[in-house]
């Protein structure tokens, strides 16, 4: 199958066009709201309220004795939310530390959701079959209700974000500063985290519980390279997370057998891999090429200024010096004293070099700004 | 000439963990003075500040501003906290935190618009930071920093500013700017409380100083209470600076 053919099915295929709406959609919001995880520092608050739904999707399946997706998401609700509350008790009333109260959470929730999950499967019920999918997701069993699901949140999430965005940026830059000014920061944290705990909610049949916080951090990670800008930021991890979800779900489709959350979620990997190595401005590879260029630069303007020193003495400032007198000095080498040759700064004869008018110019325009940095 | 009370506290007491932090402050700022809070380092100078200002939950005391309960008179008081409690890595620019200053006034939901952006633009000149206006906050110096932050402060457009430690790491060129803005605000007849590590500079500076350690040991102006006595009191230790009149 060529990606022509390929596109063409997501047109005309029922299941596949739901998938990728839904991965889509999935991708968008989770870039969306998870910039604002990240930039409040709280990436791994998502991981422990994706952990901590499990075990509400087990009591509801419990409760109600069948599988229904919608019951499954409240129950799921429900416990994100009451572990998003406990972490929050932990902090505010002991001496724990958030990452404590983070992992205590986590595993504490994931470990009783397990236990009732293995409960679940004992029992002679033949309704049972696929709770476990909510581990690692299961993009095949999105429904065309649970994609307008997500469009609807995720449009009332994006009303939200641009009605309150003054208010969201000033909490995220200075917490203490946003309540001199008056505003309830108690209302604005509140609904910034019940975006993001229903975010991880919307994710969880899709992507499953143990990858989900990937979903939310990895796009943002990924935006937080490529611009300075809160908006442009913002925007750039929907780009990046619905783009994840049609990828994923494209490689995932085109062979049979891979599971489609941990391909989108490696898909958003990728991203980010590629935005640490290639983004101009904090990449890696630019730094790295920009830290050669000064070192190179340094190296140069201490030869050069070397090599003024010596022939300052000299009424005529081109006369030939060896090159040997220059081994004593560790700034040199062959390899800049040739770069200073093709910069027409020095001439080189056999084993003597010789300053030029215009590379004599330039040394002492060189000096001339080092004293003057010194003096100011 | 004794003006009218800028910030009147009363019984104020802030602990952490049953730990007092500050004890029993009774303090009165009268108004268009430039005041430095000294004391050593856990003395509470910053947990004044920031209790004045309903950051902190005192667990007892109440703070008035002009007679009236701070929550009434927030748009009166400007802070410049210390510049260390942000993240400057945050996407956006020099202008950007400035028009911050400026959400106060504009209320929830509202955006700035033409005239919120002049008036920063203004701030950022008085602060001699014009040129740096689109420059992502990461890029800027320690100093810049602090004069951003002051020109956000600025902005609000406040009678009484409040001000954590503004010469925390900053070089003398923008020292002797943030000492000169200081200045035309007191000339403005506005209040400033700024938490002051230098002593030295003290007479210099300010007009008015408070010692603290947890509790308040003195307040009054400086060229009648800043002397050895004091500072001694305060600090713990036999204390000798030269102060020069």
């Amino acid at each position: 199958m060529n990606l022509i053919e390929y596109i063409e099915l997501v047109f005309t295929d029922y299941t596949l066009r739901t998938i990728t709406l839904g991965t889509a959609i999935l991708g968008a919001i989770c870039g969306m709201l998870g910039s604002f995880a990240v930039l409040r520092k709280q990436s791994l608050l998502g991981d422990a309220i994706s952990h901590a739904a499990l075990p509400g999707i087990a009591i509801a399946f419990l409760i109600i004795g069948t599988k229904n997706s919608s019951v499954f998401l409240l129950g799921a609700l429900i416990s994100g939310l009451v572990g998003t509350f406990w972490i929050r008790g932990i902090i505010n009333k002991t001496h724990l530390k958030s990452d404590t109260a983070l992992g205590l959470i986590l595993s504490l929730f994931f470990g009783f959701g397990m236990l009732l999950l293995t409960y679940i499967q004992k029992k002679p019920n033949a309704n049972q079959a696929g709770l476990e999918s909510y581990l690692f997701g299961q993009a095949a069993t999105l429904l065309e209700s649970d994609v307008w699901l997500m469009a609807i949140v995720t449009a009332i999430s994006l009303i939200i974000l641009l009605l309150f965005w003054k208010e969201l940026k000033l909490l995220l830059f200075d917490t203490d500063y946003t309540k001199t000014l008056g505003f309830n920061i108690k209302f604005l944290d509140i609904l910034i985290t019940t975006f993001i705990v229903i975010a991880i909610i919307l994710g969880l049949q899709t992507v499953g519980v143990v990858l989900m916080s990937a979903m939310l951090l990895a796009p943002a990670a990924a935006a937080r390279q490529w611009t300075n800008n809160l908006s442009i930021m913002v925007i750039l991890a929907a780009i990046f997370g619905a783009a994840s979800g049609v990828i994923g779900t494209a490689i995932s489709a085109s062979h049979n057998n891979l599971s489609t959350g941990p391909v989108i979620v490696l898909a958003a990997g990728v991203l980010v891999a590629f935005s640490f190595i290639f983004s101009p401005s904090r990449g890696l590879l630019f730094r790295e090429i920009r830290f050669r260029k000064n070192r190179n630069d340094l190296q140069l303007h201490k030869t050069l200024s070397f090599m003024y020193n010596i022939a300052k003495t000299h009424e005529d400032i081109t006369h030939p010096h060896a090159i040997k007198i220059l081994n004593n000095f560790q700034g040199f080498t062959k390899k800049s004293l040739q770069q200073l040759e093709d910069k027409d700064f020095v001439q080189i004869k056999g084993n003597m070099w010789s300053m030029t008018e215009s590379g004599y110019q330039n040394a002492s325009n060189l000096y001339d700004q080092l004293l003057k940095e010194n003096n100011e | 000439m004794e003006n009218k009370i800028a910030v009147r506290i009363d019984d104020l007491t802030v602990a952490y963990n049953y730990k007092p932090v500050l004890w029993d402050i009774d303090l009165a700022i009268p108004e268009g003075v430039l005041m430095a809070i000294v004391g050593p380092n856990g003395a509470g100078k910053s947990t004044l500040i920031k209790s004045i200002l309903d950051i902190i939950k005192p667990i007892a005391g109440s703070v008035q501003i002009y007679g009236k309960p701070y929550k009434n008179q927030r748009s009166l008081v400007a802070y410049v906290p210390q510049k260390g409690s942000v993240d400057w890595d945050f996407p956006t620019t020099a202008l950007d935190v400035v028009m911050m200053g400026t959400y106060g006034s504009l209320g929830w939901i509202k955006r700035p618009g033409k005239k919120e952006k002049k008036a920063s633009l203004e701030a950022l000149e008085k602060v001699g930071m014009l040129s740096f206006k689109n420059r992502q906050i990461s890029q800027l110096s320690g100093g810049q920093q602090q004069r951003i932050f002051l020109a956000r402060a600025l902005v609000q457009n406040a009678s009484i500013y409040f001000m954590d430690e503004p010469f925390q790491g900053v070089d003398a060129t923008t020292e002797k700017a943030i000492i000169n803005i200081l200045k035309e605000l007191r000339k403005a007849k506005k209040t400033v409380v700024v938490v002051h590590h230098d002593l030295q500079t003290v007479p210099e500076y300010f007009d008015w100083v408070t010692f603290l350690n947890v509790k308040k040991i003195a307040t009054g102006p400086v060229k009648d209470i800043f002397n050895d006595d004091n500072l001694t009191k305060t600090y713990g230790i036999n204390y000798k600076v030269s102060v020069q009149q």
